[in-house]
């Protein structure tokens, strides 16, 4: 089994050590190596224009109130 | 993170182009590191924080500036990398630039092993997602609790949880490999 010299006395700070050990913090000065602006620009033409849930419940309320009650159409008419 | 100016973020929720670029502009930077920190690949990094911004400029008119734009930039920034790193298949989570990272010479403590350092990683990597986001916040990059709760959306003693069965399946997995940490 490998032993591993323990940096202190408690197993959970030990643990921590190894984590930090293996794991190697990140540069507090990192930044990205190009313009992200391009590409948010990109994104955003790229989403396709959307029709939310309710209104496809609303259109399909419509459709069935004309199924069913045909008489109502001229009513529907005359509110649009 | 800069804080933008108050007429900037009214501007923006009301959906201004020109305001939501000076916003990008200051912010994208710490937004980016804020990512790096959590998925640790430059090249995702840069993909998620545009992915980030794009799904911030899309919420304009949710954004409330009484409660500041940092947090709420980090917030969605921690959920767009913790869909990325649910993504992601385990075997692949080591990525080759965290291994070159990993194995370069001088790398993390040179008091320990670089094949302990390369399990301990691996085992990271094995750690359900919502507790490696917090361990490596919390215990690798030292980010205050306070700010990994507001990111997260849990509370402070949530976080403390996480870390803590973080730390306890991580001991569990390198026992089972051979190592007694």
């Amino acid at each position: 089994m490998t032993e591993i010299k323990p940096r202190s006395s408690d197993e959970s700070e030990r643990i921590e050590e190894l984590l930090k050990a293996a794991v190697p913090r990140t540069a507090d000065e990192a930044e990205p190596a190009r313009d992200l602006w391009p590409d948010v620009l990109r994104r955003m033409d790229r989403e396709p224009v959307s029709v939310p849930w309710f209104d496809w419940a609303l259109v399909g309320g419509l459709v069935a109130l004309v199924v069913a009650f045909p008489s109502a159409i001229p009513v529907l008419l005359y509110y649009l | 993170m800069p804080e933008s100016s108050k007429n900037e973020l009214d501007r923006f929720r009301q959906g201004d182009a020109d305001a939501f670029e000076v916003i990008f502009r200051e912010h994208q930077a710490a937004v980016y590191r804020w990512i790096l920190r959590i998925v640790r690949d430059a090249g995702w990094a840069e993909d998620l924080t545009v992915e980030t911004f794009w799904r911030i400029y899309r919420a304009h008119a949710r954004f409330d500036a009484a409660r500041g734009f940092e947090p709420w930039a980090r917030r969605i920034a921690t959920h767009v990398a913790l869909d990325w790193l649910r993504a992601q298949k385990p075997e692949s989570e080591i990525t080759p630039a965290l291994e070159a990272t990993l194995t370069a010479k001088g790398a993390g403590d040179p008091g320990v092993q670089a094949e302990i350092r390369a399990k301990t990683a691996e085992a990271f990597t094995r750690l359900p997602v919502k507790l490696r986001v917090a361990a490596v916040l919390a215990v690798v990059e030292e980010q205050p609790h306070k700010m990994i709760a507001e990111a997260l959306g849990i509370s402070v003693t949530a976080v403390k949880l996480r870390v803590f069965r973080a730390l306890r399946l991580l001991r569990k997995d390198l026992e089972r490999q051979g190592i007694r940490p």
